[in-house]
């Protein structure tokens, strides 16, 4: 089978939802920004997803839209991994 | 068990509130002001003989049999065509009357076949009911004359007599029998709204004739089956009944197709069902049906439907059958050991929105109280989450604002992105109704849908769009309406939040979201954008209906918001006659949401994160739950193929079909280590299934389904499952094996239940929807009779609150590789993945999925209609025949979904809704090229699919 496109991983499906909520949000009254974002985030986002996205956030990954990491302190971050 | 009674009350009924006395046969009686005097005196139990009249079309007057005498006025007027009047005394059975019907019923059966004892129609002919009724006793004409009866047995030909036309699968039209009512041809015309039958020739000699003498099959008929309901004879009669006889006893139960939610008596003998007729006093439908529910339920008998249980270790091994215990056991042990192996958030569930609101509930729960976790989606994730998202946002509540009766009320219908004529087909025809009164159509669609020209409909405005742009034509509508100060301020002062009103009014009323300014990208013309916009906001009541075209982009959600703005800015919320209507797909969308299908949603559309909403599950479940949501369809996927999700239970659901980026689904589905199926045949998904469930159909159970007006309707059991258990039954067992104390003996159980922890389903319970026929949530202590209409004394959350909406491109974006646009949609003979239609014989009208391309860019590329082309975009490609069309603008093309090995979805992208996920279905940027056959991955998809269906080690006799 051939793929046009590189493959794309999680991290980088996230990194793009993520950046695809601000857009959103950017152009929404200045005052609710972050928190529109980080309030979206922690509605829909799954803990492994918020666990991945903080991984790339503390180390600073460049992709990330301006918006996304300002609001990066209001997001609630993920428990310890839970074992059933 | 009988027949459900229905009175044919011989006209339609009035909607005046004005009120008449008249005495009938010496009985007083009152009715609306417009009445006939037939339905009167039906109202007042006289039964006036008729036979060209039936009430669910407008009277004609020709057979004069009905005949009445009215004091003081001269003659014997027809009773069908004659309104009340105050003080009028009317006799409906006088020598006079008696002779003169006698004499009409000789005629016509001068001119019938005397074949009643074998006639299909034995004991349901009006015809000869009303033999009886007039006291016909003989026939003073023979057959020796002129007569469409038979052909000539001396070997002449007899031009007036006509063969059967059985091309029609599901009905036959037998010429010899008809008595030329008419009935037929006005129920087509003004029930179903297609012009497909017309009178040919005059007097004697006058024929019913589907579109230009042509057979009903390959005429504009659409098969919804109101000719056959109207039929007083046996002229037009359904060929199930021709094969089985007469039904001896009926059931009310909900069509399983789509969100219309059409009731239909199930006409049953033992527990062969006979045929499905629409019930007049269904609240969706009012007596009309479409072709899927009314003749398509032969899938539910069909050969390929799987009877047993069945397991495999590896998906490339052949199917084992085992026993129910068996596979109970293999699935609990294999998901505790997951959990154990990978953690509790390794497996999760798909709930259907196929099934019942009481099994989609079970399925939750299983997540939520059994597997611990949030990992429960459904399949409206595909299509409608952007609406919850966006009337959620705006409006407080997900719920669509009005009942299907309300568009009787609209002046102007806004359809976006939707096709009811072929997706909500009984909904299409009473808006193509409304149209035809006068109300005005604007269709905002990249295609040239069918009901921007019908018979007797043109859309005022249809706004071409480019696939994509939704949000730039919405704002811009709003931009005309906010600059030209047509919106209506108090409204918007009373019901909505002032201040978000003006930042957006200031917002929309920047020059950049002019109608003039979006051109460029949205391809559609300024001056019809700006005269829409005003039509909508001054043209009276005004409706907005919309479907997949809206939700299924990377704006989705925001689209929604876009029109939920307009509403609002427009006063077109609260009242009948307006609204935002999103037009859901399956027949259970909406109630699937409701019952908590999503990772972040308990029943009722409460987040898991409140406290108080969990702690009633907790009390109720006697267990702890998740405060985290879990993970949506796309991310389990995701999690799959990271390794870090492993088991997964699908009621109902084909995934593989129906999702977008089948390749990514394959390999999210091939990466787990228990995928557990539960269906009626073995779908797409089942080719990576480890364990499979037989699944039984909407007639082997009991239970409810919401349509899309959130109208809660029962759904009733009139067969034994052929598998055994209901689907509900199922998960219980499956819930108890993973040693959950479930102990549901009937879904009314689950659904008092329901009502317990929910309070918008507060006093739904099966004996009040047995008294109520049905209701339309919220239906509660405040809402007793249900909510037809929403936000009437204001908005759910309070004030509407207005929130700007910015065009965003999608990233899918065309180039020199991918030059067109693709948008994909549905037709009417199918449903959704077809897995149901394409095993019944509505396969004579869409055999294959074709892909419209407009003249231009065929010709561009060398390619004539009917050629095998190659589709291909970054995702993937597939093969499938053209067709070539100026409904689609050049530089889009269009194809359903229907068959599996087209595989359309290998063609679109993984691009989603922002705020929800959805899949991005309407727009994929790709190439279009010649071809000579199907694709490298369509054979090694045909070749994987036909491994993985192999099945051996049948169990002996299965219980
Ligand atoms: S089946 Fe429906 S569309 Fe076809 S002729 Fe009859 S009424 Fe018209
Ligand atoms: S086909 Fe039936 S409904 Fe139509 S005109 Fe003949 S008898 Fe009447
Ligand atoms: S498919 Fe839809 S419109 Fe057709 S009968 Fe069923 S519910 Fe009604
Ligand atoms: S029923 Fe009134 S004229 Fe036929």
């Amino acid at each position: 089978m051939s793929h046009d496109e590189p493959h794309k991983t999680t991290d980088d499906k996230l990194v793009y939802m993520a950046n695809q909520i601000a857009t959103f949000f950017k152009s929404q009254p200045e005052a609710e920004r972050p928190k529109g974002v980080a309030d979206h985030i922690n509605k829909f986002w799954e803990q492994r997803m918020r666990r991945a996205f903080f991984a790339m956030i503390d180390k600073g990954d460049p992709r990330f839209d301006p918006l996304v990491v300002q609001a990066a302190p209001l997001i609630k971050r993920p428990a310890k991994i839970a074992k059933a | 068990m009988s027949l459900v009674p229905e009175i044919d009350y011989g006209t339609p009924a009035s909607l005046s509130e004005k009120m008449v006395t008249l005495t009938i046969d010496g009985r007083e009686i009152t009715v609306p002001e417009g009445t006939s005097i037939m339905r009167a005196s039906m109202e007042a139990g006289i039964q006036v003989p008729k036979l060209c009249a039936t009430d669910m079309v407008d009277a004609f007057g020709s057979c004069r049999l009905c005949l009445v005498e009215i004091e003081g006025r001269n003659g014997t007027p027809a009773s069908c065509t004659t309104p009340v009047a105050a003080g009028l005394k009317v006799h409906t059975q006088t020598s006079r009357l008696k002779d003169i019907r006698k004499g009409v019923m000789e005629l016509y059966i001068s001119d019938h076949p005397l074949d009643c004892l074998t006639c299909a129609a034995n004991g349901d002919c009006e015809l000869q009911d009303m033999a009886g009724a007039v006291g016909l006793r003989d026939v003073r004409y023979g057959y020796e004359g002129d007569n469409h009866v038979k052909a000539r047995d001396n070997g002449e030909t007899n031009t007036r007599w006509m063969p059967k036309d059985e091309s029609n699968p599901y009905f036959t039209y037998d010429p010899s029998k008809c008595i030329v009512c008419s009935r037929c041809v006005r129920a087509c015309e003004e029930v179903q709204g297609t012009f497909a039958l017309t009178i040919e020739g005059r007097g004697f000699d006058s024929r019913v004739s589907p579109g230009m003498h042509e057979n009903f099959l390959s005429s504009e008929c659409v098969s919804c089956g109101a000719c056959v309901q109207a039929c007083p004879t046996a002229t037009l009669t359904e060929k199930s009944v021709i094969e089985i006889g007469q039904p001896e006893h009926s059931v009310v139960t909900t069509c399983a197709y789509c969100g219309v939610g059409c009731s239909f008596k199930a006409e049953m003998r033992g527990e062969e069902l006979v045929r499905m007729v629409p019930w007049k006093d269904g609240k969706a439908n009012r007596g009309h049906s479409c072709v899927k529910g009314r003749f398509a339920y032969g899938y539910s008998t069909h050969r390929q439907r799987i009877l047993n249980p069945m397991i495999r270790e590896k998906v490339s091994d052949p199917w084992r059958e085992v026993t129910w215990e068996e596979a109970y056991a293999h699935v609990a042990s294999e998901f505790r050991r997951i959990q154990y192996q990978y953690g509790r958030d390794a497996v999760g569930g798909i709930t259907s929105s196929r099934c019942t609101n009481e099994e989609t509930y079970l399925v939750q729960k299983l997540v939520r109280a059994g597997f611990g976790n949030n990992n429960v989606d459904t399949c409206a994730r595909v299509c409608h989450s952007p609406t919850g998202y966006g009337l959620g946002q705006t409006f407080g509540t997900s719920a669509g604002t009005q009942d299907f009766d309300s568009v009787e009320h609209s002046d102007v219908v806004v359809i976006i992105g939707a096709n009811p004529t072929d997706g909500h087909p009984v909904f299409g025809s009473r808006l193509k109704k409304r149209l035809r009164q006068g109300a005005k159509l604007i269709v905002i669609d990249p295609r040239r849908t069918d009901i921007v020209r019908s018979p007797h409909i043109e859309a005022a405005y249809h706004l071409p769009l480019k696939p994509g742009t939704n949000v730039a034509v919405m704002t811009a509508l709003a931009h005309v309406i906010v600059t030209e100060g047509l919106f209506d301020e108090a409204f918007i002062r009373e019901r909505c939040d002032w201040s978000e009103f003006e930042d957006w009014a200031a917002f929309v009323a920047d020059e950049n979201h002019s109608p003039e300014a979006v051109e460029k990208y949205t391809g559609v013309k300024p001056e019809d954008l700006r005269s829409a916009a005003r039509l909508f906001a001054a043209g009276g009541n005004g409706a907005i209906y919309y479907g997949l075209g809206v939700t299924e982009h990377s704006q989705g959600s925001t689209t929604v918001i876009a029109i939920a703005n307009l509403a609002m800015a427009t006063g077109n919320i609260g009242r009948p006659g307006v609204g935002v209507n999103p037009l859901r797909g399956q027949n259970n969308v909406q109630g699937s949401c409701d019952m908590g299908s999503f990772p972040h949603e308990l029943p009722g559309y409460r987040h898991v994160s409140d406290d108080a909403t969990r702690d009633t599950f907790e009390k109720m479940w006697g267990v702890k739950l998740s405060d985290e949501p879990g993970l949506r369809i796309p991310n389990m996927l995701d999690a799959a193929v990271d390794g870090t999700f492993k088991g997964l239970y699908v009621q109902g659901e084909d995934i593989l079909q129906s999702d977008p980026d089948t390749k990514h689904v394959a390999a999210g589905l091939a990466a787990m280590e228990c995928v557990v199926v539960q269906d009626l045949f073995l779908n797409e998904t089942a080719n990576y299934a480890h364990v499979f469930l037989p699944g039984s159909t909407f007639l082997e159970k009991d239970g409810t389904f919401t349509n899309a007006e959130r109208r809660i309707n029962r759904v009733r059991k009139v067969m034994t499952p052929r598998n055994g258990y209901g689907d509900w039954e199922v998960t219980q067992k499956l819930a108890q094996a993973m040693g959950l104390d479930w102990n549901y003996s009937h879904p009314s159980e689950i659904m008092d239940e329901i009502a317990a922890t929910t309070p918008s389903f507060a006093l739904v319970s099966y004996d009040y929807l047995d008294k109520m026929g049905s209701v339309q949530w919220p239906c509660n202590e405040k809402t007793p009779l249900g909510s037809p209409i929403m936000h009437i004394d204001g908005f759910v959350r309070g004030k509407g609150k207005f929130i700007r909406t910015e065009y965003v491109a999608t990233d899918e974006k065309t180039g020199p590789r991918f030059p067109l646009l693709l948008t994909t949609g549905r037709i009417l003979s199918q449903y959704n993945v077809g897995a149901q239609t394409r095993r019944t014989e509505n396969v004579v009208w869409h055999e294959e999925d074709r892909l419209e391309i407009h003249p231009h860019d065929a010709e561009n590329r060398g390619i004539h209609d009917g050629d095998w082309i190659r589709l291909a975009s970054r995702s993937g490609d597939t093969t499938l025949r053209a067709l070539i069309t100026d409904r689609v603008a050049p530089g889009v093309v269009y194809t359903t979904f229907h068959h599996p090995t087209t595989q359309a979805n290998v063609i679109t992208t993984d691009f989603s809704d922002w705020a929800t996920n959805c899949p991005e279905y309407k727009v994929t940027a790709v190439q279009v090229s010649p071809s000579n056959g199907p694709s490298e991955w369509q054979m090694e998809y045909d070749e994987q699919a036909r491994q993985s269906r192999r099945i051996t080690a049948k169990l002996e006799a299965a219980e």
